[in-house]
């Protein structure tokens, strides 16, 4: 435990961090804008717009 | 994905739990409240003993019949056509609480009496911001994320009777808030005013809410989780994480209501307005822009304008909004970087929110003249429209140079005003407006005349309010600095308080008007669940744990 100073922590935790959320940040937009997702994506939008009001559960 | 295990004759293994559950709560509440000497403890300790008792014995009664059974190609709505009676009933409550103290500010005698102390302004005060957020707001984003769930994903709601553990665990939480208020039990943290006790218990209502979501997520039959999903899963995830730390606490004593905080002086301060800003930026703003996602394209019978946009706004709104809490502590012990980085990550917030308010008002593209014809989405529109107005001044107020005139004034009340009412209030009555006809099988509203007398009444009212708050808040922040010519303040304190006496009536005015719309659509509502309903779907009512009131 004595070579885990603040110094370590704190650059693990700063540094380490921005990349982290910097990568999965990326890894959504890519996602977002990825050409082949855009069929999915014009599906998904469909999905509030179905008639399921109703009690019963649709197959 | 799909297990159901519904056998003919035993009682369903979730009753069952909650069954067992509820009678150790009471049992458990029966001790506590016998055990303790401390007065305001056990008038708690006697409203569990009856909650709990109350529920107990409701239970067994309902173990012996078929009632709570979860029939898995049903919808679980009853849950939802219960949470939007609350919703109405605590939106009345919250916005009649007010009405109340901002008569008090405007006629500080009004209900003075120094021996009934919960009369006062101080401790009514949270009582009318929790109404309103936790109470109304809460029940509306649990009915409408449990509406939302089951129907884009196909499938009933998990849990059994768990969903209604978390309906009537919430509302427990609530009642326990506001007593508590009233009866000056506060941790005296804003937003987050409740003793240890009742954060514990929220803590396992919520817990119990987010493993409903993620139980009917994961039994989808839909492979695709809908955009809406994403916004009030992080709602859920983000706000458990915020009320568990912003309250970690010591209890004076286990059977005592006072608890002291964990943390201390500007750590205590930073970690109170992460969580501050973050219920905002979680439960004002993420969850009712799943509801958003959903009930706009509903209503409007178009979908998103762009779906890939509102992916992008989900990860960038959840990244952002993290960081802003330090730009309510300008100028304040909190190192100066901090709040820097509170107000840059505030400014770069313009970018998803106002893509968020294009992404939802572009939806209508094609659609425009549903404006003119149906009040219910151009209440829904103007509640965007509030979005990106709100959205806008937040950061703005956000910057140390304008936040030195803004802070502490009514400025920060109507900024928050013009994103409750205009925002939060009206996504959730256009939703309500929706989701009624839709769950009492109705094929319309009673009135929409009624409507548009809501909308009207209470647009009005809204920019009564904030043009009021913008007036005064600027007013006092400039009487504020006023220095003479010797190098005195040149206003004492009371006397920019007796300069705003006119704005103030004004704003009790406009919350008088939002109210009355509020008590318009309840009326609007009520008549609609008592319209006949049309023959083809008039079939078999869902089952429910305990009738709606």
């Amino acid at each position: 435990m004595s070579n885990l100073s603040y110094e370590t922590v704190a650059i693990f935790a700063q540094q380490g961090g921005t990349l982290y959320f910097a990568a999965i940040f990326a890894a959504g937009v890519a996602y977002a804008l990825w050409p082949r997702n855009g069929e999915a994506f014009r599906r998904a939008a469909m999905l509030p717009l179905e008639k399921d009001e109703d009690d019963n559960v649709q197959a | 994905m799909n297990h159901s295990i519904t056998e003919p004759d035993r009682a369903p293994l979730d009753a069952v739990l909650l069954y067992v559950f509820t009678g150790l709560l009471a049992l458990g509440a029966i001790f506590a409240t016998a055990f303790s000497d401390d007065r305001l403890f056990r008038f708690h300790g006697y409203l569990l003993i009856g909650a709990f008792t109350l529920a107990f014995a409701l239970l067994t009664v309902a173990l012996s019949s078929d009632r709570l059974r979860s029939p898995q190609g049903r919808y679980a709505d009853g849950v939802i056509r219960a949470g939007v009676i609350a919703t109405m009933f605590w939106a009345v409550v919250g916005l009649l609480v007010g009405v109340v103290i901002a008569a008090q500010l405007a006629w500080p005698n009004l209900l003075y009496f120094p021996e009934h102390g919960w009369l006062n302004f101080g401790r009514l005060r949270p009582l009318h911001t929790s109404g309103v957020i936790f109470a109304f707001g809460g029940n509306a984003l649990i009915a409408t994320s449990f509406y939302v769930v089951q129907r884009t994903s196909k499938a009933r709601l998990a849990g059994g009777v768990w969903p209604w553990f978390v309906f009537w665990g919430y509302q427990l939480f609530i009642v326990l808030a506001a007593t508590g208020y009233l009866a000056g039990i506060t941790q005296s943290r804003e937003y987050a005013e409740p003793e240890w006790y009742v954060d514990l218990w929220l803590t396992v209502v919520w817990v119990a809410y987010l493993l409903v979501f993620l139980g009917t997520l994961w039994k989808r039959k839909e492979p695709h989780i809908y955009v809406a999903n994403w916004f009030y899963l992080a709602f859920i995830v983000t706000i458990a994480l915020l009320h568990v730390i912003n309250n970690l606490a010591m209890p004076v004593g286990a059977l005592h209501h006072r608890s002291y905080s964990l943390f201390a002086g500007v750590q205590d301060a930073l970690t109170q307005w992460w969580y501050g800003h973050n219920a905002v930026g979680f439960f004002l703003t993420a969850g009712f822009l799943g509801m958003m996602y959903y009930f706009v394209p509903k209503r409007a019978e178009r979908p998103v304008y762009s779906y890939r946009l509102s992916i992008v706004h989900f990860w960038s709104l959840i990244f952002i909004y993290i960081w802003a809490g330090p730009h309510h502590l300008h100028y304040t012990a909190l190192p100066q970087w901090t709040q820097t980085l509170g107000m840059t990550f505030s400014i770069m917030l313009w970018m998803p929110s106002w893509g968020g308010m294009i992404n939802g008002l572009m939806t209508l593209s094609g659609a425009w003249d549903k404006l003119r014809t149906d009040p219910v989405i151009r209440m829904m529109v103007v509640a965007i429209a509030f979005y990106g107005m709100s959205t806008f001044e937040g950061p703005l107020m956000s910057i140390r140079a304008v936040n030195s005139l803004s802070h502490y004034t009514d400025w920060t009340i109507g900024h928050v005003h013009s994103g409750a009412l205009g925002w939060v209030g009206f996504i959730s009555f256009g939703a309500m407006y929706c989701l009624v006809p839709w769950l009492w099988k109705k094929d319309r509203l009673y009135s929409n005349q009624l409507v548009e007398w809501h909308f009207w009444i209470a647009t009005t009212g809204i920019l009564l309010y904030i043009c009021a708050m913008w007036v005064s808040g600027i007013m006092e922040g400039l009487m504020w600095r006023e220095y003479t010519p010797q190098g005195f303040l040149a206003n004492a304190f009371v006397e920019t308080v007796a300069a705003k006496h006119v704005e103030n009536v004004i704003r009790m005015v406009g919350g008088l008007m939002y109210l009355s719309g509020a008590l318009i659509m309840s009326y609007n509502l009520w008549r609609t669940v008592r319209l006949p309903s049309p023959v083809s779907a008039a079939a078999t009512p869902a089952p429910a744990l305990i009738p709606a009131e």
